[in-house]
Protein backbone atom coordinates (compact mmCIF):
# COMPACT_ATOMS: atom_id res chain seq x y z
CA UNK A 1 0.00 0.00 0.00
CA UNK A 2 1.50 3.28 -1.08
CA UNK A 3 1.44 6.25 1.30
CA UNK A 4 -0.93 8.08 -1.05
CA UNK A 5 -3.41 5.22 -0.94
CA UNK A 6 -3.11 5.07 2.84
CA UNK A 7 -3.84 8.78 3.17
CA UNK A 8 -6.74 8.37 0.75
CA UNK A 9 -8.34 5.63 2.83
CA UNK A 10 -7.86 7.54 6.07
CA UNK A 11 -9.45 10.67 4.60
CA UNK A 12 -12.22 8.77 2.85
CA UNK A 13 -13.03 6.80 6.01
CA UNK A 14 -13.10 9.99 8.08
CA UNK A 15 -15.35 11.66 5.52
CA UNK A 16 -17.83 8.76 5.60
CA UNK A 17 -17.74 8.65 9.41
CA UNK A 18 -18.30 12.41 9.52
CA UNK A 19 -21.25 12.14 7.15
CA UNK A 20 -22.79 9.35 9.22
CA UNK A 21 -22.29 11.29 12.43
CA UNK A 22 -23.84 14.34 10.76
CA UNK A 23 -27.08 12.39 10.33
CA UNK A 24 -27.00 10.50 13.63
CA UNK A 25 -26.00 13.31 16.04
CA UNK A 26 -28.91 14.83 17.91
CA UNK A 27 -27.49 18.26 18.64
CA UNK A 28 -27.26 20.77 15.74
CA UNK A 29 -23.77 21.94 16.77
CA UNK A 30 -22.45 18.38 16.74
CA UNK A 31 -23.99 17.85 13.31
CA UNK A 32 -22.39 21.07 12.06
CA UNK A 33 -19.02 19.97 13.46
CA UNK A 34 -19.35 16.63 11.65
CA UNK A 35 -20.07 18.49 8.45
CA UNK A 36 -16.85 20.49 8.95
CA UNK A 37 -14.95 17.21 9.29
CA UNK A 38 -16.46 16.06 5.98
CA UNK A 39 -15.50 19.33 4.28
CA UNK A 40 -11.91 19.22 5.52
CA UNK A 41 -11.54 15.56 4.50
CA UNK A 42 -12.84 16.37 1.03
CA UNK A 43 -10.29 19.18 0.81
CA UNK A 44 -7.62 16.63 1.67
CA UNK A 45 -8.86 14.35 -1.11
CA UNK A 46 -8.69 17.22 -3.62
CA UNK A 47 -5.15 17.87 -2.45
CA UNK A 48 -4.26 14.23 -3.10
CA UNK A 49 -5.52 14.65 -6.67
CA UNK A 50 -3.22 17.63 -7.17
CA UNK A 51 -6.00 20.20 -7.14
CA UNK A 52 -4.33 22.52 -4.64
CA UNK A 53 -6.43 25.58 -5.40
CA UNK A 54 -9.73 23.74 -5.17
CA UNK A 55 -8.65 22.19 -1.87
CA UNK A 56 -7.77 25.56 -0.36
CA UNK A 57 -10.99 27.16 -1.63
CA UNK A 58 -12.98 24.22 -0.26
CA UNK A 59 -11.64 24.93 3.22
CA UNK A 60 -11.85 28.74 2.97
CA UNK A 61 -15.37 28.90 1.54
CA UNK A 62 -17.12 25.79 2.82
CA UNK A 63 -15.11 24.88 5.91
CA UNK A 64 -14.59 28.50 6.90
CA UNK A 65 -17.23 30.97 5.80
CA UNK A 66 -20.34 28.88 5.25
CA UNK A 67 -19.94 26.59 8.25
CA UNK A 68 -19.09 29.53 10.52
CA UNK A 69 -22.39 31.08 9.46
CA UNK A 70 -24.18 27.79 10.24
CA UNK A 71 -22.64 27.71 13.70
CA UNK A 72 -23.32 31.41 14.20
CA UNK A 73 -27.02 30.88 13.46
CA UNK A 74 -27.24 27.80 15.68
CA UNK A 75 -25.60 29.73 18.51
CA UNK A 76 -27.75 32.81 17.93
CA UNK A 77 -30.99 30.83 18.02
CA UNK A 78 -29.63 28.75 20.90
CA UNK A 79 -31.06 25.67 19.21
CA UNK A 80 -31.39 22.71 21.55
CA UNK A 81 -31.42 19.01 20.80
CA UNK A 82 -33.68 18.11 17.94
CA UNK A 83 -36.72 15.93 18.40
CA UNK A 84 -37.11 12.86 16.25
CA UNK A 85 -40.42 12.54 14.47
CA UNK A 86 -41.90 9.93 12.18
CA UNK A 87 -43.23 12.60 9.90
CA UNK A 88 -42.54 11.23 6.45
CA UNK A 89 -44.44 8.07 5.53
CA UNK A 90 -42.69 8.01 2.17
CA UNK A 91 -39.25 7.85 3.80
CA UNK A 92 -40.40 5.01 6.03
CA UNK A 93 -41.61 2.84 3.17
CA UNK A 94 -39.43 3.78 0.23
CA UNK A 95 -36.33 5.04 2.06
CA UNK A 96 -34.35 1.84 2.38
CA UNK A 97 -35.07 0.48 -1.14
CA UNK A 98 -34.24 3.82 -2.72
CA UNK A 99 -30.99 4.10 -0.75
CA UNK A 100 -30.05 0.57 -1.81
CA UNK A 101 -30.86 1.38 -5.43
CA UNK A 102 -28.68 4.49 -5.35
CA UNK A 103 -25.80 2.58 -3.74
CA UNK A 104 -26.15 -0.17 -6.33
CA UNK A 105 -26.15 2.31 -9.21
CA UNK A 106 -23.05 4.09 -7.92
CA UNK A 107 -21.15 0.91 -7.13
CA UNK A 108 -22.03 -0.49 -10.55
CA UNK A 109 -20.52 2.58 -12.16
CA UNK A 110 -17.43 2.28 -9.99
CA UNK A 111 -16.94 -1.46 -10.54
CA UNK A 112 -17.50 -1.39 -14.29
CA UNK A 113 -16.30 1.99 -15.53
CA UNK A 114 -17.67 3.42 -18.73
CA UNK A 115 -15.02 3.23 -21.43
CA UNK A 116 -16.08 6.58 -22.85
CA UNK A 117 -15.01 8.38 -19.67
CA UNK A 118 -11.22 8.67 -19.59
CA UNK A 119 -9.38 7.68 -16.44
CA UNK A 120 -7.92 10.45 -14.35
CA UNK A 121 -4.24 10.72 -15.08
CA UNK A 122 -1.85 11.20 -12.20
CA UNK A 123 -2.41 14.90 -12.11
CA UNK A 124 0.16 17.31 -10.91
CA UNK A 125 -0.66 20.01 -13.40
CA UNK A 126 1.93 22.77 -13.28
CA UNK A 127 0.35 26.13 -12.54
CA UNK A 128 -3.12 24.70 -12.07
CA UNK A 129 -4.31 27.87 -10.37
CA UNK A 130 -3.32 29.96 -13.36
CA UNK A 131 -5.17 27.58 -15.69
CA UNK A 132 -8.30 27.78 -13.58
CA UNK A 133 -8.25 31.56 -13.51
CA UNK A 134 -7.67 31.96 -17.25
CA UNK A 135 -10.49 29.48 -17.93
CA UNK A 136 -12.76 31.32 -15.54
CA UNK A 137 -12.06 34.80 -16.80
CA UNK A 138 -11.66 34.11 -20.53
CA UNK A 139 -13.53 31.06 -21.74
CA UNK A 140 -16.29 30.96 -19.16
CA UNK A 141 -16.44 34.63 -18.29
CA UNK A 142 -20.16 35.05 -19.14
CA UNK A 143 -21.43 32.06 -17.13
CA UNK A 144 -19.14 33.18 -14.30
CA UNK A 145 -20.47 36.75 -14.30
CA UNK A 146 -24.05 35.50 -14.61
CA UNK A 147 -23.55 33.26 -11.58
CA UNK A 148 -22.23 36.14 -9.52
CA UNK A 149 -25.18 38.23 -10.67
CA UNK A 150 -27.52 35.44 -9.56
CA UNK A 151 -25.88 35.39 -6.14
CA UNK A 152 -26.26 39.16 -5.88
CA UNK A 153 -29.96 38.84 -6.69
CA UNK A 154 -30.30 36.15 -4.03
CA UNK A 155 -28.60 38.36 -1.43
CA UNK A 156 -30.88 41.30 -2.26
CA UNK A 157 -33.92 39.03 -2.14
CA UNK A 158 -32.90 37.79 1.30
CA UNK A 159 -32.47 41.39 2.48
CA UNK A 160 -35.89 42.40 1.15
CA UNK A 161 -37.55 39.42 2.81
CA UNK A 162 -35.77 40.11 6.10
CA UNK A 163 -36.67 43.80 6.11
CA UNK A 164 -40.36 43.30 5.31
CA UNK A 165 -41.28 42.02 8.76
CA UNK A 166 -40.21 45.22 10.50
CA UNK A 167 -42.87 47.47 8.89
CA UNK B 1 23.53 -3.54 13.22
CA UNK B 2 24.96 -0.02 13.23
CA UNK B 3 25.26 -0.17 9.45
CA UNK B 4 21.55 -0.96 9.00
CA UNK B 5 20.62 1.76 11.49
CA UNK B 6 22.69 4.22 9.47
CA UNK B 7 20.92 3.11 6.30
CA UNK B 8 17.55 3.60 7.94
CA UNK B 9 18.49 7.11 9.03
CA UNK B 10 19.78 8.00 5.57
CA UNK B 11 16.69 6.70 3.82
CA UNK B 12 14.38 8.67 6.10
CA UNK B 13 16.63 11.73 6.39
CA UNK B 14 13.92 14.02 5.03
CA UNK B 15 11.38 12.95 7.63
CA UNK B 16 13.86 13.10 10.51
CA UNK B 17 14.98 16.60 9.53
CA UNK B 18 11.39 17.77 9.15
CA UNK B 19 10.39 16.47 12.57
CA UNK B 20 13.45 18.09 14.15
CA UNK B 21 12.64 21.35 12.40
CA UNK B 22 9.05 21.25 13.65
CA UNK B 23 10.15 20.58 17.23
CA UNK B 24 12.71 23.41 17.04
CA UNK B 25 10.22 25.85 15.55
CA UNK B 26 7.55 25.07 18.15
CA UNK B 27 10.13 25.46 20.90
CA UNK B 28 11.32 28.81 19.53
CA UNK B 29 7.80 30.10 18.98
CA UNK B 30 6.66 29.09 22.46
CA UNK B 31 9.67 30.84 23.97
CA UNK B 32 9.02 33.94 21.89
CA UNK B 33 5.39 33.77 23.00
CA UNK B 34 6.41 33.68 26.63
CA UNK B 35 8.69 36.68 26.30
CA UNK B 36 6.13 38.45 24.14
CA UNK B 37 3.77 38.41 27.13
CA UNK B 38 6.60 39.85 29.25
CA UNK B 39 7.36 42.49 26.63
CA UNK B 40 3.69 43.37 26.24
CA UNK B 41 3.19 43.80 29.98
CA UNK B 42 6.34 45.89 30.24
CA UNK B 43 5.54 48.10 27.23
CA UNK B 44 1.90 48.66 28.19
CA UNK B 45 3.02 49.39 31.74
CA UNK B 46 5.47 52.02 30.57
CA UNK B 47 2.82 53.55 28.29
CA UNK B 48 0.61 53.83 31.39
CA UNK B 49 3.45 55.14 33.63
CA UNK B 50 3.82 51.93 35.64
CA UNK B 51 6.71 49.55 36.13
CA UNK B 52 5.12 46.31 34.97
CA UNK B 53 6.43 42.95 36.23
CA UNK B 54 9.72 43.47 38.09
CA UNK B 55 9.75 41.10 41.06
CA UNK B 56 10.29 37.65 39.57
CA UNK B 57 13.86 37.71 38.36
CA UNK B 58 15.76 40.83 37.25
CA UNK B 59 13.42 43.21 35.38
CA UNK B 60 10.71 40.56 35.79
CA UNK B 61 12.44 38.37 33.22
CA UNK B 62 11.36 35.17 34.97
CA UNK B 63 7.71 36.22 35.06
CA UNK B 64 6.81 34.09 31.98
CA UNK B 65 8.30 31.01 33.65
CA UNK B 66 6.36 31.72 36.83
CA UNK B 67 3.17 32.19 34.80
CA UNK B 68 3.79 28.94 32.98
CA UNK B 69 4.24 27.04 36.24
CA UNK B 70 1.11 28.64 37.61
CA UNK B 71 -0.87 27.52 34.54
CA UNK B 72 0.36 23.97 34.99
CA UNK B 73 -0.36 23.62 38.68
CA UNK B 74 -3.63 25.51 39.08
CA UNK B 75 -6.83 23.63 39.74
CA UNK B 76 -8.64 22.84 36.51
CA UNK B 77 -12.36 22.67 37.23
CA UNK B 78 -14.90 21.79 34.54
CA UNK B 79 -18.06 23.87 35.00
CA UNK B 80 -21.45 22.25 35.30
CA UNK B 81 -23.60 21.73 32.22
CA UNK B 82 -20.82 22.09 29.65
CA UNK B 83 -20.81 20.08 26.45
CA UNK B 84 -17.78 18.03 27.43
CA UNK B 85 -16.53 16.97 24.01
CA UNK B 86 -16.69 20.45 22.47
CA UNK B 87 -15.47 22.07 25.70
CA UNK B 88 -12.24 20.05 25.57
CA UNK B 89 -11.96 20.23 21.78
CA UNK B 90 -12.08 24.03 21.53
CA UNK B 91 -8.71 24.97 23.11
CA UNK B 92 -6.99 22.10 21.30
CA UNK B 93 -8.40 23.31 18.01
CA UNK B 94 -7.34 26.90 18.65
CA UNK B 95 -3.78 25.96 19.57
CA UNK B 96 -3.28 23.31 16.88
CA UNK B 97 -4.52 25.56 14.06
CA UNK B 98 -2.45 28.56 15.07
CA UNK B 99 0.70 26.44 15.32
CA UNK B 100 0.00 24.77 11.97
CA UNK B 101 -0.01 28.16 10.25
CA UNK B 102 3.70 28.57 11.05
CA UNK B 103 4.60 25.57 8.90
CA UNK B 104 4.44 27.52 5.65
CA UNK B 105 6.29 30.66 6.78
CA UNK B 106 9.73 30.99 5.13
CA UNK B 107 12.27 32.59 7.48
CA UNK B 108 15.20 32.89 5.10
CA UNK B 109 16.13 32.23 1.46
CA UNK B 110 19.30 30.19 1.75
CA UNK B 111 19.71 26.65 3.02
CA UNK B 112 22.09 26.12 5.94
CA UNK B 113 25.70 26.37 4.72
CA UNK B 114 26.33 22.72 5.66
CA UNK B 115 24.37 19.59 4.78
CA UNK B 116 22.63 17.58 7.48
CA UNK B 117 22.38 13.84 6.78
CA UNK B 118 23.16 14.60 3.14
CA UNK B 119 20.20 16.97 2.77
CA UNK B 120 19.98 20.71 2.24
CA UNK B 121 18.18 22.28 5.18
CA UNK B 122 16.01 25.26 4.26
CA UNK B 123 14.64 27.70 6.81
CA UNK B 124 11.03 26.65 6.38
CA UNK B 125 9.14 23.51 7.26
CA UNK B 126 7.30 23.23 3.99
CA UNK B 127 7.10 25.39 0.91
CA UNK B 128 3.91 24.63 -0.99
CA UNK B 129 2.88 26.50 -4.12
CA UNK B 130 -0.25 27.71 -2.37
CA UNK B 131 1.29 28.86 0.91
CA UNK B 132 -0.79 32.01 1.09
CA UNK B 133 -4.03 30.11 0.49
CA UNK B 134 -3.11 27.61 3.19
CA UNK B 135 -2.60 30.47 5.62
CA UNK B 136 -6.00 31.88 4.71
CA UNK B 137 -7.71 28.53 5.07
CA UNK B 138 -6.19 28.12 8.52
CA UNK B 139 -7.38 31.62 9.42
CA UNK B 140 -10.82 30.65 8.16
CA UNK B 141 -10.89 27.60 10.42
CA UNK B 142 -9.37 29.25 13.48
CA UNK B 143 -12.64 30.97 14.37
CA UNK B 144 -14.02 27.61 15.50
CA UNK B 145 -11.76 27.39 18.52
CA UNK B 146 -13.18 30.62 19.92
CA UNK B 147 -16.78 30.23 18.77
CA UNK B 148 -17.07 26.67 20.06
CA UNK B 149 -15.42 27.56 23.36
CA UNK B 150 -18.03 30.24 23.81
CA UNK B 151 -20.87 27.89 22.97
CA UNK B 152 -19.72 24.87 24.95
CA UNK B 153 -19.04 26.72 28.21
CA UNK B 154 -22.73 27.00 29.17
CA UNK B 155 -22.30 30.60 30.29
CA UNK B 156 -23.94 33.71 28.89
CA UNK B 157 -20.72 35.72 28.86
CA UNK B 158 -18.89 33.02 26.95
CA UNK B 159 -21.75 32.62 24.49
CA UNK B 160 -21.79 36.36 23.79
CA UNK B 161 -18.02 36.30 23.30
CA UNK B 162 -18.27 33.36 20.91
CA UNK B 163 -21.06 35.01 18.94
CA UNK B 164 -19.14 38.25 18.67
CA UNK B 165 -15.98 36.51 17.53
CA UNK B 166 -17.67 34.50 14.79
CA UNK B 167 -19.44 37.59 13.43
CA UNK B 168 -16.27 39.65 13.68
CA UNK B 169 -13.96 37.13 12.08
CA UNK B 170 -16.31 36.50 9.15
CA UNK B 171 -16.63 40.23 8.53
CA UNK B 172 -12.93 40.99 8.64
CA UNK B 173 -11.83 37.92 6.71
CA UNK B 174 -13.29 39.49 3.55
CA UNK B 175 -11.27 42.68 3.93
CA UNK B 176 -8.19 40.66 4.90
CA UNK B 177 -8.36 38.54 1.76
CA UNK B 178 -9.23 41.42 -0.55
CA UNK B 179 -6.37 43.59 0.72
CA UNK B 180 -3.85 40.89 -0.26
CA UNK B 181 -5.10 40.59 -3.86
CA UNK B 182 -3.13 43.73 -4.78
CA UNK B 183 0.10 42.06 -3.69
CA UNK B 184 -0.72 38.95 -5.70
CA UNK B 185 -1.41 41.07 -8.79
CA UNK B 186 2.01 42.69 -8.43
CA UNK B 187 3.77 39.36 -7.92
CA UNK B 188 2.26 37.87 -11.12
CA UNK B 189 4.06 34.52 -11.34
CA UNK B 190 3.39 31.92 -8.61
CA UNK B 191 1.45 34.52 -6.69
CA UNK B 192 0.45 32.19 -3.84
CA UNK B 193 3.96 31.00 -3.05
CA UNK B 194 5.42 33.02 -0.17
CA UNK B 195 9.12 32.79 -1.21
CA UNK B 196 8.13 33.91 -4.72
CA UNK B 197 6.26 36.89 -3.31
CA UNK B 198 9.39 37.88 -1.40
CA UNK B 199 11.72 37.37 -4.36
CA UNK B 200 9.45 39.55 -6.52
CA UNK B 201 10.23 42.44 -4.15
CA UNK B 202 13.95 42.41 -4.87
CA UNK B 203 15.68 45.53 -6.19
CA UNK B 204 15.37 49.29 -5.73
CA UNK B 205 12.87 51.97 -6.72
CA UNK B 206 12.84 55.78 -6.77
CA UNK B 207 16.42 56.16 -8.11
CA UNK B 208 17.64 53.56 -5.64
CA UNK B 209 16.35 55.52 -2.69
CA UNK B 210 13.94 52.87 -1.42
CA UNK B 211 13.84 49.07 -1.60
CA UNK B 212 11.32 47.61 -4.05
CA UNK B 213 9.04 46.32 -1.31
CA UNK B 214 5.38 46.14 -2.22
CA UNK B 215 4.63 49.04 0.09
CA UNK B 216 6.99 51.34 -1.84
CA UNK B 217 7.27 49.84 -5.30
CA UNK B 218 5.13 50.62 -8.33
CA UNK B 219 3.08 50.31 -10.42
CA UNK B 220 0.85 51.03 -7.45
CA UNK B 221 2.39 51.08 -3.94
CA UNK B 222 0.27 48.95 -1.62
CA UNK B 223 0.09 51.44 1.27
CA UNK B 224 -3.70 51.37 1.36
CA UNK B 225 -3.65 47.60 0.99
CA UNK B 226 -1.25 47.32 3.91
CA UNK B 227 -3.37 49.50 6.20
CA UNK B 228 -6.47 47.46 5.37
CA UNK B 229 -4.51 44.23 5.83
CA UNK B 230 -3.03 45.07 9.18
CA UNK B 231 -6.26 46.51 10.60
CA UNK B 232 -8.29 43.47 9.63
CA UNK B 233 -5.48 41.19 10.78
CA UNK B 234 -5.62 42.75 14.24
CA UNK B 235 -9.36 42.09 14.20
CA UNK B 236 -8.81 38.51 13.01
CA UNK B 237 -6.46 37.81 15.89
CA UNK B 238 -8.95 39.33 18.37
CA UNK B 239 -6.49 41.88 19.67
CA UNK B 240 -7.15 45.34 21.05
CA UNK B 241 -8.78 47.58 19.85
CA UNK B 242 -10.83 44.79 18.27
CA UNK B 243 -10.83 42.44 21.27
CA UNK B 244 -14.60 42.40 21.66
CA UNK B 245 -14.82 38.61 22.06
CA UNK B 246 -13.02 38.91 25.39
CA UNK B 247 -13.86 42.54 26.30
CA UNK B 248 -13.12 42.29 30.02
CA UNK B 249 -15.18 45.33 30.96
CA UNK B 250 -18.34 43.85 29.48
CA UNK B 251 -18.03 40.06 29.28
CA UNK B 252 -15.82 39.14 32.30
CA UNK B 253 -13.31 37.42 29.99
CA UNK B 254 -15.49 36.62 27.00
CA UNK B 255 -15.16 33.27 25.34
CA UNK B 256 -12.59 31.89 27.80
CA UNK B 257 -14.41 32.90 30.99
CA UNK B 258 -15.06 29.28 31.98
CA UNK B 259 -11.58 28.00 31.13
CA UNK B 260 -8.90 27.72 33.77
CA UNK B 261 -5.37 26.47 34.13
CA UNK B 262 -3.69 25.09 31.05
CA UNK B 263 -6.79 25.13 28.85
CA UNK B 264 -6.82 28.90 29.32
CA UNK B 265 -3.11 28.99 28.57
CA UNK B 266 -3.77 27.18 25.30
CA UNK B 267 -6.07 29.99 24.14
CA UNK B 268 -3.45 32.46 25.25
CA UNK B 269 -0.65 30.73 23.34
CA UNK B 270 -2.89 30.43 20.29
CA UNK B 271 -3.56 34.16 20.33
CA UNK B 272 0.11 35.09 20.61
CA UNK B 273 1.14 32.59 17.94
CA UNK B 274 -1.48 34.10 15.63
CA UNK B 275 0.08 37.50 16.33
CA UNK B 276 3.47 36.17 15.26
CA UNK B 277 2.02 34.60 12.12
CA UNK B 278 0.27 37.82 11.13
CA UNK B 279 3.45 39.83 11.72
CA UNK B 280 5.39 37.38 9.53
CA UNK B 281 2.71 37.66 6.86
CA UNK B 282 2.75 41.47 6.90
CA UNK B 283 6.55 41.32 6.57
CA UNK B 284 6.38 38.88 3.67
CA UNK B 285 3.56 40.50 1.73
CA UNK B 286 4.29 44.20 2.09
CA UNK B 287 7.74 44.75 3.56
CA UNK B 288 9.98 42.62 1.40
CA UNK B 289 10.40 39.65 3.74
CA UNK B 290 14.10 39.01 4.21
CA UNK B 291 15.33 41.79 1.89
CA UNK B 292 17.47 44.45 3.50
CA UNK B 293 16.36 48.07 3.60
CA UNK B 294 19.72 49.17 2.18
CA UNK B 295 21.26 48.41 -1.23
CA UNK B 296 23.12 45.13 -1.32
CA UNK B 297 26.31 46.79 -2.50
CA UNK B 298 26.68 48.81 0.68
CA UNK B 299 29.07 47.22 3.17
CA UNK B 300 28.17 49.07 6.36
CA UNK B 301 24.50 47.93 6.71
CA UNK B 302 25.78 44.36 6.84
CA UNK B 303 27.10 45.17 10.32
CA UNK B 304 23.77 46.39 11.67
CA UNK B 305 23.28 43.18 13.72
CA UNK B 306 26.66 43.76 15.38
CA UNK B 307 26.09 47.52 15.72
CA UNK B 308 22.86 46.90 17.62
CA UNK B 309 23.93 43.85 19.62
CA UNK B 310 27.33 45.05 20.90
CA UNK B 311 26.23 48.35 22.54
CA UNK B 312 23.03 46.76 23.83
CA UNK B 313 25.02 43.90 25.34
CA UNK B 314 27.43 46.37 26.97
CA UNK B 315 24.50 48.36 28.34
CA UNK B 316 22.92 45.21 29.79
CA UNK B 317 26.24 44.36 31.50
CA UNK B 318 26.45 47.89 32.94
CA UNK B 319 22.81 47.79 34.01
CA UNK B 320 23.32 44.36 35.60
CA UNK B 321 26.34 45.46 37.63
CA UNK B 322 24.36 48.24 39.31
CA UNK B 323 21.16 46.13 39.73
CA UNK B 324 19.89 45.97 43.33
CA UNK B 325 19.55 42.22 43.80
CA UNK B 326 22.40 39.68 43.82
CA UNK B 327 20.44 37.56 41.36
CA UNK B 328 20.31 40.45 38.89
CA UNK B 329 24.01 41.23 39.43
CA UNK B 330 24.78 37.64 38.43
CA UNK B 331 22.33 37.00 35.60
CA UNK B 332 22.12 40.27 33.69
CA UNK B 333 25.87 40.58 32.96
CA UNK B 334 25.83 37.03 31.60
CA UNK B 335 22.94 37.86 29.24
CA UNK B 336 24.73 41.06 28.22
CA UNK B 337 27.96 39.19 27.63
CA UNK B 338 26.20 36.63 25.43
CA UNK B 339 24.71 39.43 23.32
CA UNK B 340 28.08 41.15 23.11
CA UNK B 341 29.76 37.86 22.13
CA UNK B 342 27.19 37.16 19.38
CA UNK B 343 27.62 40.70 18.02
CA UNK B 344 31.42 40.42 18.10
CA UNK B 345 31.34 36.98 16.40
CA UNK B 346 29.15 38.31 13.63
CA UNK B 347 31.51 41.24 13.10
CA UNK B 348 34.54 38.93 13.04
CA UNK B 349 33.18 36.18 10.77
CA UNK B 350 31.91 37.58 7.42
CA UNK B 351 30.60 34.18 6.26
CA UNK B 352 28.31 33.81 9.28
CA UNK B 353 27.35 37.47 9.03
CA UNK B 354 26.32 37.08 5.39
CA UNK B 355 24.23 34.05 6.18
CA UNK B 356 22.50 35.76 9.08
CA UNK B 357 21.53 38.92 7.11
CA UNK B 358 18.16 37.76 5.63
CA UNK B 359 17.12 36.11 8.88
CA UNK B 360 18.09 39.26 10.79
CA UNK B 361 16.01 41.53 8.55
CA UNK B 362 13.04 39.18 8.65
CA UNK B 363 13.13 38.94 12.43
CA UNK B 364 13.63 42.67 12.86
CA UNK B 365 10.57 43.48 10.76
CA UNK B 366 8.47 40.88 12.58
CA UNK B 367 9.51 42.40 15.91
CA UNK B 368 8.48 45.86 14.70
CA UNK B 369 5.00 44.56 13.86
CA UNK B 370 4.75 42.80 17.21
CA UNK B 371 5.60 46.11 18.86
CA UNK B 372 2.82 47.69 16.77
CA UNK B 373 0.38 45.21 18.22
CA UNK B 374 1.41 46.11 21.77
CA UNK B 375 1.47 49.81 20.97
CA UNK B 376 -2.07 49.66 19.56
CA UNK B 377 -3.26 47.83 22.67
CA UNK B 378 -1.68 50.41 24.94
CA UNK B 379 -3.03 53.38 22.98
CA UNK B 380 -6.39 52.77 21.35
CA UNK B 381 -9.73 52.34 23.15
CA UNK B 382 -11.88 49.33 22.29
CA UNK B 383 -14.47 49.82 19.55
CA UNK B 384 -18.16 49.50 20.23
CA UNK B 385 -19.84 46.57 18.48
CA UNK B 386 -21.69 48.64 15.85
CA UNK B 387 -18.54 50.69 15.22
CA UNK B 388 -16.66 47.43 14.68
CA UNK B 389 -19.16 46.26 12.07
CA UNK B 390 -19.19 49.67 10.38
CA UNK B 391 -15.40 49.76 10.12
CA UNK B 392 -15.32 46.26 8.68
CA UNK B 393 -18.11 46.43 6.14
CA UNK B 394 -18.41 50.11 5.25
CA UNK B 395 -14.78 51.20 5.40
CA UNK B 396 -12.24 48.39 5.06
CA UNK B 397 -14.10 46.25 2.53
CA UNK B 398 -14.91 49.01 -0.02
CA UNK B 399 -11.45 50.53 0.35
CA UNK B 400 -9.71 47.20 -0.18
CA UNK B 401 -11.90 46.43 -3.21
CA UNK B 402 -11.06 49.86 -4.64
CA UNK B 403 -7.40 49.07 -3.99
CA UNK B 404 -7.74 45.84 -5.99
CA UNK B 405 -9.37 47.65 -8.92
CA UNK B 406 -6.79 50.45 -9.03
CA UNK B 407 -3.91 47.99 -8.69
CA UNK B 408 -5.31 45.82 -11.45
CA UNK B 409 -5.55 48.79 -13.81
CA UNK B 410 -2.07 50.10 -13.02
CA UNK B 411 -0.52 46.65 -13.36
CA UNK B 412 -2.26 46.26 -16.70
CA UNK B 413 -1.10 49.68 -17.91
CA UNK B 414 2.39 50.12 -16.42
CA UNK B 415 3.35 46.68 -15.17
CA UNK B 416 5.98 45.03 -17.30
Amino acid sequence: MTPVLLIFFVLAGLAVLGALSLVIQKHPIHSALSLIVVMVCLAGLYLLMGAEFVAAVQIIVYGGAIMVLFIFVIMLLNAGEEERTDFSKLAKIAGLPLALALTAAISAAVVKPDASIPNATQAVIPDATKLISSMLFQEFVYPFELTSFLILVAIMGALVLAQREKK
Amino acid sequence: MIESLKNLVEQNAFWIITVVKIVLLVFIVLTVNAYLTWFERKAVAHIQSRWGPHRVGPHGLLQPAADGLKFLFKEDPTPQGVDRFVYYLAPLLALALSLTALAVIPFGPNPLPFKVLGQEVYLWITNPDIGLLILFSITALSVYGIALAGWASNSKYSLLGGLRSSAQMISYELALTMSVVGVMLMTKEHAFSLPHIIEAQKGRVLWGLLPAWNIFAGPFPQIVGFICFFTSAIAETNRAPFDLPEAESELVAGFHTEYASFKFAMFFIAEYTAMITVSCLATILFFGGWHSFFPEAWALPKFIPSITLIPFGLWVIYDGLKYETIWGKLVLPVIGFVMFAIGATLAALPAVNDFIQPVFWFTAKVLVFLFFYVWARGTLPRLRYDQLMNVGWKLLLPVSIANVIVTAFTVLKWGH
